[in-house]
């Protein structure tokens, strides 16, 4: 009993300075361990875009996914949002989708015309072959793609030539490519001498030099019909990240920032509710072991805060309710261990070997439910979307640490409490519902 | 016991509450968000005063949307939803609902026809997903018992009382939706997913004490007709199923009526499907044990 009593106010400090790690970082505004609210209750922009890999081989999908990503996160930077999220997501059957997106959190932005307008500044470059085919008196040209597009460009820079017939300097802008599109570019230029290679920005054709000789310089020039003025513009978006491949814009959501302080008042009020009244139900119909499962409870909550403030997971609306559900749930293991003691001290055992013999038999039962919690908290946040991951991280989190908090914790407090032989009081305190033992 | 005694009647109520249910999702039908179809959900709050519904139809006609629908929403705001907007048109709608007031956009999402199918697809295939991998471990855990009925039986159950726990709360929604005007949303396949999980667990503890009891007998060599070995457990168990359920529906209680507009609907659903599953776990899951025990120790 000793050890049990030592254990137990060892528990109980550990969740005393658990409560206190919650309260203290979020009474100093400046904590590093505030929560973090997601888009729905802070306020924000979230863009979905597809990114289109049509044109990108298998193999190197991943790796244009990761230059996109970089490309996208350098443009949100420069936007000047604090703490901006840009994510990918891969196709695939793991994550079920079958598309490769990107996903960019702009927290504090509602203006989504305006993100997606500095985001969207999407040059694509691309050098196509033209190939000519002449049918009777009409010739078409078809565009073959090379292969060779902006993924392989290291920097642009703009010059003025010399314009060569009427000695104006004419805007040119020269990009050098990286070793890759080197050898690609004077591959291609070795094998097609004589040919129209045309470069489309945009999927437009902006230029369409003939193939003089095999260029291995790794550098090309693009002298099409712009402006000075034009020129710099595509200067700067080519160096400032020319987007591997096509992205267009699947969803997008925005919520103003007072939509987000009416739902966190309202889950901060539901979550004190919602716990009082289960603690009240425990204390009234389980008495002790009622009041040690409110104490646990109380722990289990404290843990949960302090862990999303940790990890940290973004608490959404949706995680909030998670967190308040899995408030109810947690007690659950607590009731099976009561009603399993109880029937033992039925049977006449004594109350300390009850509690032990209750917690070694509601073991299976308790087991099979959190996994199968486990199972539904998984495929949940396989579904995605991030106000489903929202609610599935704290579920899951919420199952693991109830079944800890529900095998370790209330055994230590009962176990510390409950005497050898129970008369009297005990009989009281012991018992549930409107009867005693 | 009163349970296993009366279990005809029960299946034939358990009958006629799936059947309302299922008529419900059938002709008042689930309506589905834009989470699935894809489009665009915009709400707008009217600080100074909402105008009337028609003035915002005229103003939001001025941008060539298609069909658009227009609906109260709260005391001073409105909900529109139309097609997947671009981001130029909802500007254009924005300043279109600007004229002669100062409205302020609470919340905007535009998904688009794409992604919402995928999002139903796997919708479905989660749901499948989980019912079967709970169905093939409550096989798995119960492999040690075979007699009177083997352990896939209880498997078996488990997946049909998984129907049952999803088919009245999605009834319910979608007699709850007929009347306010919901949708199903994404947090609708999440309450449903995280019912699948929970709503077993009574499941559980009800099949945990009767495998107790018949290796408790088997090890005794003592002869106990099945029919009293289930009801003693159902009998045994009731208080912690009933217990276990009520806090939880505390829980979501309180998400109803104190919780984030947004969760309300979700925490509704659950509190629906918390219900239906201890319903099913008591009255219906053991009790279909009989028949197939005496199916079994016919044969």
């Amino acid at each position: 009993m000793t050890r049990y009593r030592v254990l137990s106010v060892v528990a109980l400090v550990v969740g005393l300075l658990l409560a206190y790690f919650v309260w203290s970082t979020q009474a100093n505004p400046g904590s590093s361990y505030a929560f973090k609210f997601g888009l729905d209750l802070a306020g924000g922009t979230e863009l979905v875009y597809r990114a289109d890999m049509s044109q990108t081989p298998e193999g190197e999908r991943g790796e244009a996914l990761e230059a996109l990503h970089g490309v996208i996160d350098r443009r949100v930077n420069l936007f000047g949002v604090a703490e901006p999220l840009v994510q990918t997501q891969r196709a695939g059957g793991l994550s079920g989708t079958s598309e490769d997106r990107l996903i960019v959190a702009l927290p504090g932005v509602t203006d989504i015309k305006a993100a997606v307008a500095a985001l969207g500044k999407t040059p694509t470059l691309e050098f196509k072959l033209a190939t000519t085919t002449s049918t009777g008196t009409t010739t078409q040209v078809a565009y073959v793609s090379t292969g060779l597009t902006g993924r392989y460009l290291d920097s642009a820079v703009l010059q003025f030539g010399s314009g060569a017939t009427a000695g104006l300097s004419a805007p040119l802008v020269l990009l050098n490519f990286n070793n890759e599109g080197a050898e690609l570019f004077a591959a291609l230029t070795r094998d097609n001498v004589g040919q129209t290679l045309a470069i489309f920005l945009d999927g437009q054709p902006i230029s369409e030099p003939v193939i003089q000789e095999a260029i291995t310089g790794g550098q090309a020039s693009i002298n099409g019909r712009f402006t000075a003025a034009e020129a710099r513009d595509l200067v700067n978006n080519l160096n400032f990240g020319a987007l591997p491949v096509p992205i267009s814009l699947e969803s997008s959501s925005a919520v103003g920032p007072t939509l987000g302080a009416v739902a966190v008042d309202a889950g901060v009020w539901s979550g004190i509710i919602g716990f009082g009244i289960i603690a009240l139900f425990m204390i009234l119909w389980y008495r002790l072991p009622g009041l040690v499962a409110a104490v646990a409870l109380a722990q289990y909550l404290a843990f949960m805060l302090a862990a999303i403030k940790v990890i940290p997971i973004t608490l959404t609306a949706s995680g909030i309710a998670g967190l308040i559900i899995t408030l109810g749930m947690a007690v659950d293991a607590n009731v099976l261990i009561f009603e399993r003691t109880k029937e033992e001290l039925r049977d006449g055992k004594n109350p300390r070997e009850a509690v032990h013999i209750g917690f070694a038999r509601a073991w299976s039962a308790i087991r099979d439910g959190h996994l199968t919690m486990l199972i539904s908290g998984g495929i949940l946040f396989w579904l995605g979307s991030s106000l489903v991951q929202g609610f599935a991280l704290v579920f899951v989190l919420g199952t693991l640490a109830s079944f800890i908090s529900a095998v370790s914790v209330s055994r230590v407090y009962l176990l510390a409490l409950v005497p050898e032989t129970g008369q009297g009081r005990w009989r009281f305190l012991l018992g549930s519902g409107m009867k005693n033992i | 016991m009163i349970i296993t005694k009366y279990r005809t009647l029960i299946f034939w109520i358990t009958g006629v509450i799936l059947a309302v249910a299922i008529g419900a999702v059938v002709y008042l039908g689930l309506p589905l968000g834009i989470d699935f179809t894809g489009g665009s959900l915009m709400q707008v709050r009217y600080p100074e005063g909402r105008p009337a519904l028609g003035v915002v139809q005229e103003q939001v006609a001025t941008v060539p949307l298609g069909a658009v629908s227009v609906r109260e929403s709260g005391a001073d705001a409105i909900v529109m939803r139309t097609h997947a907007m671009t981001p130029e048109e909802h500007a254009a709608v924005l300043a279109a609902l600007s004229q002669d007031a100062e409205p302020v956009e609470l919340a905007y999402t535009s998904v688009g026809p794409a992604f919402g199918g995928q999002f139903a697809t796997k919708s479905l295939w989660a749901l499948l997903a989980v019912a079967l991998a709970i169905g093939l471990y409550v096989a798995f855990a119960f492999r040690k018992v075979s007699r009177p009925i083997p352990s896939w039986v209880y498997g078996v159950i488990v997946l049909a009382m998984l129907v049952h726990d999803l088919i009245v709360p999605a009834g319910f929604y979608a007699i709850f939706a007929h009347f306010t005007g919901a949708e199903v949303d994404a947090l609708f396949v999440t309450a449903l997913l995280a019912l699948l999980g929970y709503s077993v667990n009574d499941t559980i503890v009800v099949f945990d004490r009767i495998r107790e009891h018949l290796a408790h007998n088997e090890k005794n060599s003592i002869k106990e007709p099945f029919e009293l070995t289930i009801g003693k457990s159902i009998a045994e168990t009731l208080t912690r199923s009933l217990n276990t359920s009520l806090t939880t529906a505390l829980a979501l209680v309180a998400l109803v009526f104190f919780g984030a507009e947004a969760t309300r609907s979700f925490a509704l659903v659950m509190l629906v499907g918390v219900v239906a599953g201890t319903y099913s776990s008591i009255l219906v899951a053991a009790p279909l044990l009989v028949p197939f025990a005496k199916w079994y120790v016919k044969k």
